[in-house]
Parts: structure tokens; C-alpha cells; sequence
């Protein structure tokens, strides 16, 4: 098998393609965010009760769904049209490095994750590809910033230093279980990464909510006034986890089973496969944390996020800092 | 709890009730009771779930100096350069186990403690949930109008009120709720409850996870694995003798391997050539000739990276490969002294290969050490060494030795190293195949005749192997029920309102998290008339919509 040279070239024109329009996003998210009306942080209990207050910034939705469509919708909420300029940006980035990653695939005719630049570019796909997906079902447009960021970030490392020509793969990789251990992970990192976004977000919202609770106000006030309630945040954040955590130990279970079909046992030890237990122990943390009197909120977020630096650094760190049996040409 | 059948103990906080983990109390110490309560107290706090948490950290924690430093299991020849690089450090290192991190005695106490917790939570979970998969849905809290859905149903005028619970029942019954009716003539109400694979999940998952240790535990008892190095036109026999290397488990008794026998008869390996990658490995393949049992014809099969041999249980997977110059050295009288196929070991990604010969018949003893380089190059900087792995030019720069190897000095020697300090330097040469050396001082000549390749094997057996499996394809399952599925109440009430109206009330509660029953509750309500009051449902936004 040979390298469709042609292709791999037009894969990575799409990928700076995808990389434009995200800038867009992101630039767009951002200005939607600022100019966002922040809802009010005093407490409801506090405040005069009034029918908009209490929702907060939800309610600034609520209305406008009432509102766009109608007679004179001429005047959008601030920042919704950078929203929807962002939104429908990322959406057309997304399907630009979809097809980037596609003929990627085509020009090696294999599954395009067989090394760093390969598995980056995919899992950035899968995580666009995850948040507009979720934002079919409700207004993430707050999010999108918190998104989009990263995406570009990993598409960057993708096309610089990770960058690596097409090529076929070392015999190591020569096996079906590439496509199903490998996607799974990436999954699993896609949701991973916008739960600790969400997760992060969720500490903001809470502290913020914490000081206003006793009369004081929080240093980031201004971000936690445009993001939902910490108690949504926070579900989200859960489902997000509780909906990858199963996947997760499928693709550690696949990668095991492959393991055994290459090496003769299905667990070693391999540096891999320890960074892959111990993000898998600290998200398991995470969920008993959340029922466990005493660790839920703050601190159950916080093993939330040292299970996602544990990914991150399975990823990145034992690639390239340590040597192991997943150590492969190219990076 | 789910026995008590009188409804007026049943208050809002019903929800408490429906997960079967035992109440956390942070009791503090005990305080005089004996022996008997300390125990008891022991056992409580490390069967609790913050026990378990603070256990998972740990585990997780222990695990990362077995990633960060090597470990003997994978890769003992770093361990030793670490203890020679850093005797202190590495003493220290060596003496809390942080090399065998995975085997220490800490680490295994930290998973046993984590197990023995799990299994004290578990079990008297299952029997509680058992318990109450049994019993009947809980009755109906007095105030439904307090829980978190609620609604207040018309239903079609001059509906009995036994036809509106058996309406409610059946509707129930069809999708697939537990449902228990209690009427006494005037008024009744219908319990259901649905979800039960939520907490079946999570004990099946728990239960996984202690067979999975079984089966880890098992296999490593009665499994073994071996490496042998294998050239082409060589066989190998499966026994112990063979293996360049042996680890049996502590149960493993050698007439469990399985007397097979094969032949290495071709090795292929195929690299990339020019770009980035130049030099990569794109296939290995394996021809051999394969005698499953004593007797039984040799059949030609192949093994490569990811597809093993498999024979009687036992699986031979390809797991490396390198030269092996075939070289001839005759004496000062031209009497053969050694003619063999030598592994040389590859240093690098391009198969520069170091290894020795040693020739003993003779009078002085001769020894050769050097390089196969299977595309030669030579530099002042890296000296001999190969520029790519494929034999496209392969040649051996050896040097000769004379005098006494040591081998009868009853001290073990590696085949893969000489020891010269009896020994003196004859010359260093160059050979590429078919030419010969004459050994200066005429100690006779060295020919190198060609290369031929060789594989290494890994030959394993796990028995414990398809448990784990099973353990762990009944983990992910029960793990994902407990994930997804939802445990919810629903009941309905018909009693009789004020001015002898039928009142009809349907409600239900969901403990499991951020999951509602309002999709169900409106069902339900419509199924029995009209919906005549507003949703009390807890305030949510857009965005939670499912």
C-alpha cells in the first residue's frame, strides 16, 4: 500500500481550513460572552423575588425564544448575534476538519489515528464534533469559547511540532482493534475535556454563589454572572462523566483484549496502561466522591479534574516523556 | 424499611430510602465498648465509602512511581543501570519496593484493603436489594402534593374509583413497572417502582470487579510465559530447557506444557523507505513449520505482530527479530573450530547488532566480538554502525581474541559477552559475506559466509484469561445500568374530596441523579382523565431539556 500523497496534502489544507473558521468561533464566542447580559448574582432568597431574577440568565433565553420571530425582533439580546456567528462557525469547522480527517484516512487507507498528529487531529474533531452535537439539545453558546480554545490548541500542536507526514504503520498498530480501542479513548477524551470544562466552569459558578451567600462578592463575579446556576453546571458535568465513564473502561478493556493478542497478557503494567488505571481510579473517585457526605460539589470537581490531567498526561506525558511498549515511529 | 406497609411513616424524605448503601454517620470513635465494638467499629469504617475513596486514591497514587521509574517486570536491564548509575537513590528505591511496585507487598494491600472493603459494602447490598426486589413497592407518602411531581387528574366522568387504580395498574403493568394496589372500598392507592437494573448494575459491577482479581490472580498462578530466540532453519521444542527465559506461575507444574515443536523456516520484514519515516517497520512475518503433537505432520502456518500461533492453549506471538551472521573460524591448521548461525543483538533502530563467537576446541582458545551492521557505515563519530534495518549491505567488523575464554572456570557465562581479561587482542577486520580474514600471527581465519535472520517468541498461557474476560464485559454492563438507568416511584391516589368528588393524584420521585419523572407522570396522568392542575415540577431551565 502506498501514500496518496494528493490527498494527505488536501487533508491538510482542510485542516487549516478548520482552523480559520475556529478562530472565527472562538473570536465570536468570546465577544458573545462579553457582551452576554450577566444575570444577578444575588441570591434569590435575598432579592425581591421577580420572575426573571431568579432564573437568571436562562430566563434572558427563555425570553428571547419568545421574542425571535416575533413582530419586531430587530433587536437581538447583546451578544446573541456573535453567538450564532460562533455557533455556526464551529459547525462548519467542524465539518471541514471531519473531512480533513477523512481523507487523511483515504490517503493511508487506515484508520487516521496511528500516531500523535493523527490521534490529534481526530480527537479535536471528536470534541467539536461532541459540543455541537450537545448543542443541538440545548443553548451552549456560553460554553462554545471554553470549547473552541482547546480545539485550536490541539489542532496547533497537531500541525507543528506533532506534525507527522502520512505513512503506513509500524505491524504493532496492524490490527482492527486500532479503530476500536483508539476511538474509544478518543471519545472518552473528547467528553472528558469538555467535562472538565464544564467542571472548571462549575468551581467558578460555585465560589462566586458561595460568597454571595454570605454578602460578599468573587474576583470572577463577571464570568460566573454570564454562566448557569452552579447546581446545572454541576449536573452536567455528572452526566457527562457518568455517560463516558462506562466507554472509558470499554477502551480500556479493548485495549487489554489487543494487549493480549499482541504481547501474550492483557495487563502489563506498560506505563500506558497505568496512566490508563489511574485515570480510571480518580474518575471512579469521582463518581463515588459526588455520593459519598462531605465530597460532594467543590471537592468532588477537583478529582474530576486531576482525573482529567491524568488523561492529559497519559496522553501527552507518557508519549513522549516515558518509553514503554507504546512507544511507536513517529510519535 | 420496604416492609413497613403503614403509610403515615412514610414522610417527603422517602427518597432516602431508595438506595440500599448503608446511612453515612461519621460516628467518631467509640468510645467503652470493648473489644467486640472496636471490631465492629473497624469493620464499619473500612466497609464505608469514604474508606473506599480514600483506598482508590491511594491506589491510584501507589501506581505512579511504578510509570515513572522502571520496573523489574517489564524492564529489569534499566533497573540494574539505575542501581549502578545511582547506587544511593537506588538502594533507598530499591528497598521500599519501588521497582517491583506492582508486586509489593504496600501496593497489595492497598487493592486487598480496597477489595475487602468493596466485598463488606457489597454483599449485604445485594441482600438488601434482593430483598427489596422482593418486598412491594413502597406505599404512598401521605402528602403526593410534596413530591416533586405532582398532578391532579379529572378523570372521564363516572369512572369508578376502583376502575381509575385498575386503569392506573394495568397501564403500569404494560411498562413494565412493580406494581402493588391496596383499595378499602373508598378510596386506594397504586405503588409502583421501576429501575431496579440501577442498583442490580452497580452490585454486578462491584462483584465484576472482585472475579477479575480472581481471574488476575489465577492466571498468574498457573500461567507461564517464555521467550526463546529462534533463527531461521532452527526449531524450537516446548520445553523448559529451551526458553532463553522461564517464568512459571507458582502453581505451574511443566507437564502442562504442551509438547509442540516448530521450525522457524523464513523471516520477513518489510521498512519504510525515504520520508519522515524512513527506516519504520511496516510487516514482520514468521513462516514456520508447526508439530502440534508428537507424530503429527508438520503443517505451514505464519505469525505476525498481532495474530499468535495458538497450540493446545498456548499462544506464540512474534515479538522481535534481528542478524545472525553465519561464520566459519578454522584453526592455524584449517580444522573447522566453529561454524554456526550467531544472534547478534540489535542496539538501535537500524539493527546495528552487537554479539560474540567464542571457539573453545582449539589451543589457544579464539574469540570474536563486534558488530553485524545490515546496511554498513562507518564514521568517526559513531564508528561502525548501521544507517537502515533491511540487509541491503550487510557486513561485521569484528575483533579476534586468543588465549583463555574462562569457560572452565565454573563462573556462568552470557552467551553474549566476552570476557578477555585472559585473553589478547589479535586485530580488528572488516568482512562482508564470503570473504575471509587470515588472524594475524596465523591463529588461523575467519569467514563470514552470510546472515541468516532470527524471531524472538513470547510463548504464554493464561488460563485465567477468558474469566477476565467475562468479568470484565459483566463490569462494563452492569456499570453502564448503573450509570444510565433510572430508579423511580410512581403512585396514584383516589380518595374523596370534600363535596364527595373523587380527587385522583398521580406523583412521582426519582432519586437517581438529575433524572426526571415527569414524562412519565404526565403519561400516566393522561391515561386516567384530564390533567386539571399545573405541573409543579422544580424550576428548569432550557437547556435541561431530555
Amino acid at each position: 500500500m502506498t501514500v496518496n500523497e494528493t490527498l494527505a496534502t488536501y487533508s491538510n489544507y482542510l485542516v487549516y481550513g478548520a482552523m480559520a473558521a475556529y478562530s472565527i468561533a472562538m473570536f465570536a464566542f468570546a465577544v458573545s460572552f462579553a457582551a452576554m447580559r450577566g444575570r444577578d448574582l444575588v441570591p434569590a432568597s435575598a432579592a425581591p423575588a421577580t420572575t426573571d431574577a431568579d432564573n437568571g440568565s436562562l430566563a434572558v433565553v427563555t425570553k428571547v425564544a419568545t421574542t425571535v420571530g416575533g413582530p419586531d425582533d430587530g433587536a437581538l439580546p447583546p451578544g446573541r448575534r456573535a453567538g450564532n456567528i460562533g455557533m455556526s462557525t464551529t459547525w462548519l469547522g467542524t465539518i471541514l476538519l471531519g473531512a480533513a480527517v477523512l481523507l487523511r484516512g483515504l490517503s493511508v487507507q487506515r484508520a487516521p489515528w496511528g500516531n500523535m498528529c493523527e490521534f490529534s487531529m481526530t480527537s479535536a474533531f471528536a470534541i467539536a464534533l461532541t459540543f455541537c452535537l450537545m448543542s443541538l439539545k440545548r443553548d451552549l453558546r456560553w460554553l462554545g469559547v471554553f470549547v473552541v480554545t482547546p480545539v485550536l490548541l490541539i489542532l496547533g500542536a497537531a500541525m507543528t511540532f506533532l506534525y507527522t507526514e502520512a505513512a503506513q504503520l509500524v505491524p504493532a498498530l496492524k490490527s482492527y482493534w486500532l479503530v476500536i480501542h483508539v476511538s474509544a479513548a478518543m471519545i472518552c477524551g473528547a467528553a472528558f475535556c469538555i467535562g472538565a470544562m464544564v467542571t472548571l466552569l462549575f468551581l467558578v459558578a460555585d465560589a462566586s454563589e458561595r460568597r454571595h451567600a454570605v454578602g460578599g462578592t468573587y474576583r470572577l463575579d463577571w464570568l460566573a454572572a454570564r454562566l448557569p446556576e452552579s447546581a446545572r453546571l454541576d449536573a452536567m458535568a455528572y452526566r457527562i462523566h457518568a455517560f463516558m465513564f462506562p466507554l472509558w473502561t470499554f477502551a480500556i478493556v479493548a485495549g487489554a483484549i489487543w494487549a493480549e493478542n499482541a504481547w501474550g497478557r492483557y495487563w502489563g503494567w506498560d506505563p500506558k496502561e497505568t496512566w490508563a488505571f489511574i485515570t480510571w481510579v480518580a474518575y471512579a473517585a469521582y463518581l463515588h466522591a459526588r455520593a459519598t457526605v462531605g465530597w460532594k460539589g467543590r471537592k468532588a470537581a477537583a478529582i474530576a479534574l486531576v482525573a482529567f490531567g491524568c488523561f492529559v498526561f497519559n496522553y501527552v506525558g507518557v508519549n513522549i516523556f516515558i518509553t514503554g511498549l507504546h512507544s511507536y515511529a513517529g510519535v | 424499611m420496604t416492609e413497613v406497609r403503614d403509610s403515615s411513616s412514610h414522610t417527603v424524605d422517602a427518597p432516602q430510602s431508595f438506595s440500599t448503601a448503608p446511612a453515612e454517620t461519621d460516628a467518631g470513635a467509640p468510645v467503652g465498648i470493648g473489644l467486640v465494638g472496636w471490631l465492629r467499629w473497624a469493620w464499619r469504617t473500612l466497609t464505608s465509602m469514604r474508606t473506599a475513596l480514600i483506598l482508590l486514591f491511594l491506589l491510584a497514587l501507589a501506581s505512579v512511581p511504578g510509570s515513572l521509574l522502571p520496573q523489574r517486570g517489564t524492564n529489569p536491564i534499566r533497573v540494574t543501570d539505575y542501581l549502578a548509575n545511582d547506587p544511593v537513590k537506588g538502594r533507598i528505591f530499591d528497598r521500599l519496593g519501588l521497582f517491583d511496585v506492582f508486586s509489593a507487598p504496600w501496593f497489595a494491600a492497598i487493592y486487598l484493603l480496597l477489595f475487602i472493603s468493596l466485598a463488606g459494602c457489597v454483599l449485604p447490598r445485594s441482600l438488601q436489594h434482593w430483598r427489596t426486589v422482593r418486598s412491594r413497592p413502597p406505599a404512598a407518602p401521605r402528602n403526593l402534593h410534596r413530591l416533586p411531581e405532582h398532578r391532579r387528574v379529572a378523570p372521564a366522568a363516572g369512572t369508578a374509583p376502583q376502575q381509575t387504580l385498575d386503569t392506573a395498574a394495568a397501564w403500569l403493568r404494560r411498562a413494565r413497572w412493580r406494581v402493588d394496589t391496596t383499595y378499602d372500598g373508598t378510596s386506594g392507592t397504586v405503588a409502583a417502582e421501576k429501575g431496579y437494573a440501577r442498583e442490580t448494575g452497580n452490585l454486578v459491577f462491584h462483584v465484576a470487579l472482585l472475579c477479575l482479581l480472581g481471574a488476575v490472580a489465577y492466571g498468574s498462578l498457573c500461567g507461564f510465559k517464555g521467550t526463546v530466540i529462534v533463527r531461521e532453519g532452527s526449531s524450537f521444542a516446548d520445553t523448559r530447557a529451551q526458553f532463553d527465559s522461564f517464568n512459571p506461575g507458582k502453581a505451574f507444574r511443566d507437564t502442562s506444557l504442551p509438547p509442540f515443536a516448530f521450525t522457524l523456516t523464513k523471516f520477513t520484514a518489510d521498512y519504510q523507505r525515504g520520508g519522515q519515516q524512513n527506516g519504520a517497520a511496516r510487516e514482520f512475518s514468521a513462516d514456520v513449520k508447526v508439530v502440534r503433537e508428537p507424530g503429527s505432520p508438520a503443517t505451514a502456518e505464519n505469525i505476525q505482530v498481532n495474530e499468535p500461533l495458538v497450540v493446545n492453549g498456548v499462544k506464540v506471538f512474534l515479538v522481535g527479530h534481528g542478524y545472525a551472521p553465519t561464520l566459519t573460524v578454522k584453526d592455524a591448521q584449517g580444522q573447522v573450530v566453529f561454524h554456526d548461525s550467531v544472534v547478534f543483538l540489535p542496539q538501535d533502530g537500524d539493527f546495528t547488532s552487537t554479539g560474540v563467537v567464542k571457539a573453545p576446541d582449539t589451543v589457544p582458545q579464539l574469540g570474536l566480538q563486534g558488530f553485524f551492521l545490515p546496511t554498513a557505515a562507518v564514521d568517526t563519530v559513531l564508528g561502525p554502525h548501521s544507517t537502515f534495518p533491511a540487509a541491503d549491505d550487510p557486513a561485521v567488523f569484528l575483533s579476534a581474541w586468543s588465549g583463555d575464554l574462562g569457560l572452565d572456570s565454573g563462573k556462568p557465562q552470557s552467551v553474549y559477552a566476552l570476557d578477555t581479561t585472559h585473553m589478547t587482542k589479535l586485530g580488528i577486520e572488516a568482512l562482508r559475506p564470503g570473504e575471509s580474514w587470515a588472524l594475524p600471527g596465523g591463529h588461523g581465519t575467519v569467514t563470514l559466509d552470510g546472515y541468516v535472520q532470527w524471531a524472538s517468541f513470547t510463548v504464554a498461557s493464561d488460563p485465567g484469561t477468558d474469566l477476565a474476560l467475562v468479568a470484565a464485559v459483566a463490569a462494563i454492563t452492569g456499570l453502564a445500568l448503573s450509570l444510565l438507568v433510572r430508579r423511580r416511584r410512581v403512585w396514584v391516589r383516589v380518595s374523596s374530596g370534600p363535596q364527595g368528588v373523587t380527587v385522583v393524584e398521580v406523583a412521582g420521585l426519582t432519586r437517581s441523579e438529575h433524572a426526571s419523572v415527569a414524562e412519565e407522570v404526565d403519561a400516566l396522568a393522561s391515561a386516567l382523565g384530564t390533567t386539571s392542575n399545573t405541573r409543579t415540577t422544580a424550576p428548569q431551565g432550557p437547556e435541561e431539556n431530555r
